[in-house]
């Protein structure tokens, strides 16, 4: 009776490969040792390590000295920004980044400037693109640190790395992506790209939690975040979290082995669905890109209707998508990356994020789009009918009336 | 078919326990906190003791997982800052001593998340609140009744129920005893059992009206002069947004007997102070009247009434002046009618109605 699961969420997470925990597991039981160590089961540990630094490093173009594993994206963001501007904190005060970064990097940066930092938030176009000029413009002479996404998590803009890179680097200034949504998804290649810093989570691309990775190019120096032990070479300490590491190797090296692959297949998912959505529906907006963007993501609007009442009605039907605006229990503002994109309150409130993953089927996209239309067509018909139900005509008079009441006193 | 209800749960022990008997009545359930109001969440200074801190919805959500039923956390915040934080201080600059927890019943939780819990597909929704609805088959109408537990009786706050929004509400919590609920709690091994009942009003904090009131609105409410009835000058006041009609502490006015605040004169900018006996009122005008008990009245009909959350019901004389407009007459005098507040009209354990008091006619 339960309908079986159609997870469209991959942004959010992914489900972990097998392949990946069964290399994972005996680092949990048989080779528990402490990679510090000496003796043998250490250094099965470390070996272990290394080998998923090199995978890691093999994956983004990277040299092996270059892959600092850290417990989180977030982490690899809040290391390498602040990392960077207390290194250079004699040099200059001022640092620019996006209004539509992940949370991770835009509270980071809000943290800097009650630190006595000097933020620039550059805005984006409707498209959600930074625009090069403008980030060349505020540039100034005290201009330490630039940090912009790689792929955005809710709309899927990709931006121009590669150029930002290149006008970073003219002007000696550190330059920070967070590819957290790229890698995986995309090919990403540091050296072409020509960043400094680039920080990536495993449990992106079917790969574990708690477990992320910072790229830090040769002779770029940063402050080390966490203080403690050796480890990391000296970077990063704590004891690692080896499996997490053998998992975030082993699913980097999978995804890239069949990345031009899925990544076509997954956005042909995406087209179906998107077509399906636009001929059989209406007062839907596309937010975002329309082709620069990632091969899962896809960001629509639904006028008309709140993105929260959809995504639990979707939820009830074992459908897992996510709102721009609904969450657990954090924040209710709508989502900054919507607003900066140029959308209102309501259109922002109305937007539900569809990220596809390769185990989707277009039997999903079948499925979505029906349900799709059912909770919509239900939502926007049911709101008008339940206002009358409740008394619709008399709440507009008894607002006139709150209003004429307090208007007497 | 198995009807399903949508309990809004605060975190609190009542809510916890609607939700858990309306699975024991065989329901299916849904769980929801409303997000409300929020201190500087951003910046991450949020206000903890107020409503819908971090803590709260975690609470709500640990007693939906032991529950094992869905549980979602709804936004509304936007609209209860628009009818219930902007009247409560648009009011209080008027003069007037608003109950914003009444207009969060009536706006929020009876018809925004009654309309959410309707498109979602519930049947019903449901709430913690101590009273009881009965259908009357006599007349087709829903009525309003006080809890079986008169200590903790909550009808006072839903007078303004529509019989649409009646019709579709459950309280399980109408006929149980307060000691009752939180056994029942225990016994569930929910973790709110001995969680504290909530205090005045939720997203003011400490009770500190006036300061919450400044801080929001960025607006000075100017200083003026405490009279007495006759108008003599009697000393300085802080601006009017401060007090409250009955507030006998921080007035700072030497006198032979305790003075209270019986009035406030908006267009004077004055405070009227008074001895106790000054405070009585025999009679009130009362406007925005809901009834439940029977369709709006033209004659004049007895009830008992009761001016405020906390006061005794009083044996009075109602009589319709026009849509939605009442006066009411006490047989015995009656303390701080305060312009703002409800007047809620009870026949035993029946809600008759309810309105909201325009103004004391002493």
């Amino acid at each position: 009776m339960e309908n079986r699961l159609i997870y469209l969420d991959h942004a959010a997470t992914t489900p972990l490969k097998k392949e990946v925990l069964e290399e994972m597991l005996p680092y949990l039981t048989t080779y528990y040792g402490n990679p510090s160590s000496l003796y043998a089961i250490g250094r099965e540990s470390k070996k272990a390590i290394e080998l998923a630094r090199e995978r890691v490093a093999k994956a983004i173009n990277a040299s092996v000295t270059e892959i600092f594993f850290t417990g989180s994206g977030t982490e690899s963001d809040n290391w390498a920004i602040r990392g960077a501007a207390y290194q250079n904190r004699q040099k200059g005060r001022h640092i620019i980044t996006t209004a539509i970064e992940h949370h991770a990097v835009m509270h980071t940066f809000r943290q800097l400037e009650e630190e006595g930092f000097e933020v620039t938030y550059l805005p984006v176009d409707e498209t959600g693109t930074v625009d090069i000029q403008k980030l060349i413009n505020a540039i100034q002479s005290d201009t330490t640190l630039i940090s912009v996404m790689y792929a955005n998590n809710e709309i899927g803009t990709l931006q121009p790395i590669k150029e930002i890179a290149k006008v970073a680097q003219d002007k000696g200034i550190c330059f920070h992506t967070d590819a957290v949504q790229a890698v995986g998804s995309i090919p990403v290649d540091v050296k072409d790209l020509g960043v400094d810093l680039l920080s990536l989570s495993g449990h992106k691309f079917y790969g574990p939690k708690g477990v992320g990775v910072l790229y830090i190019k040769k002779g770029v120096k940063i402050q080390n975040y966490m203080n403690g032990g050796a480890q990391e070479r000296n970077k990063r300490a704590g004891t690692e979290n080896i499996a997490g590491i053998v998992g975030i190797g082993k699913a980097i090296e999978l995804s890239i082995q069949k990345l031009e692959a899925n990544q076509k297949y997954i956005a042909s998912l995406r087209d179906l669905a998107l077509n399906q959505i636009l001929s059989k529906m209406t007062f839907i907006k596309l937010n975002g890109h329309k082709t620069n963007r990632l091969p899962g993501n896809l960001n629509l609007s639904f006028q008309f209707v709140e993105g929260e009442s959809m995504t639990i009605m979707l939820d009830q039907r074992n459908i897992a998508v996510s709102s721009g605006s609904a969450c657990a229990s954090g924040s209710f503002d709508p989502s900054h990356v919507l607003l900066a994109i140029g959308l209102s309150h309501e259109l922002a409130f109305g937007s539900i994020r569809f990220s596809f993953g390769e185990e989707n089927t277009e039997e999903d996209v079948d499925l979505l789009v029906e349900a799709l239309i059912e909770t919509v067509t239900e939502l926007r018909k049911l709101s008008p009918l339940f206002m009358a139900l409740s008394g619709g005509v008399q709440r507009q008079s008894n607002k006139r009336k709150v209003k004429n009441i307090i208007s007497k006193m | 078919m198995t009807q399903k209800v949508l309990v809004g749960m605060s975190g609190g022990v009542d809510s916890a326990v609607a939700a858990s008997s309306l699975i024991d009545q065989g329901y299916e359930v849904i769980g929801a906190t409303l997000l409300l109001w929020q201190g500087d969440y951003e910046n991450k200074k949020e206000n903890g003791k107020t409503c819908c801190s971090i803590d709260d919805v975690e609470d709500a959500r640990s007693v939906a997982n032991k529950l094992d039923i869905p549980f979602y956390v709804l936004n509304m915040k936007d609209l209860f800052e628009e009818k219930v934080v902007d009247y409560f201080t648009e009011s209080y600059f008027m003069g007037a001593t608003p109950n914003p927890c009444i207009a969060c019943n009536r706006f929020i939780k009876f018809e925004a998340m009654l309309d959410k819990a309707l498109a979602l597909g519930a049947d019903f929704i449901a709430t913690g609140h101590y009273a009881r609805i009965e259908f009357d088959e006599k007349t087709g109408r829903y009525l309003l009744k006080k809890a079986v537990d008169l200590t903790k009786d909550q009808s006072y706050v839903l007078y303004m129920l529509t019989q649409p929004q009646l019709k579709r509400l459950l309280l399980p919590l109408g006929g149980m005893v307060k000691t009752g609920t939180r056994k029942e709690a225990l016994d569930k091994g929910l973790r709110v059992s001995n969680k504290p009942d909530s205090q005045d009003i939720c997203f003011v904090e400490g009770g500190k009206y006036g300061d919450f009131i400044k801080n929001y609105t960025n607006k000075e409410s100017p200083h003026g002069w405490f009279v007495d009835r006759k108008g003599t000058k009697l000393g300085r006041h802080k601006g009017i947004i401060n007090y409250t009609i009955g507030q006998r502490k921080g007035l700072g006015i030497a006198a032979s007997a305790p003075l209270y605040v019986i009035e406030k004169n908006l267009k004077e900018n004055t405070v009227v102070l008074g001895f106790k006996d000054e405070t009585y009122t025999k009679s009130l005008t009362a406007s925005d009247m809901n009834y439940i008990a029977f369709d709006q009245p033209t004659k004049a009909f007895k009830a008992m009434a009761k001016v405020r959350y906390s006061a005794k019901e009083s044996e009075a004389l109602v009589t319709p002046i026009g849509e939605n407009r009442v006066t009411i007459e006490f047989l015995s005098h009656q303390l701080f009618v305060a312009p703002g507040q409800a007047v809620v009209l009870y026949d035993g354990d029946l809600v008759i109605g309810g309105g909201i008091i325009e103004v004391n006619n002493d």
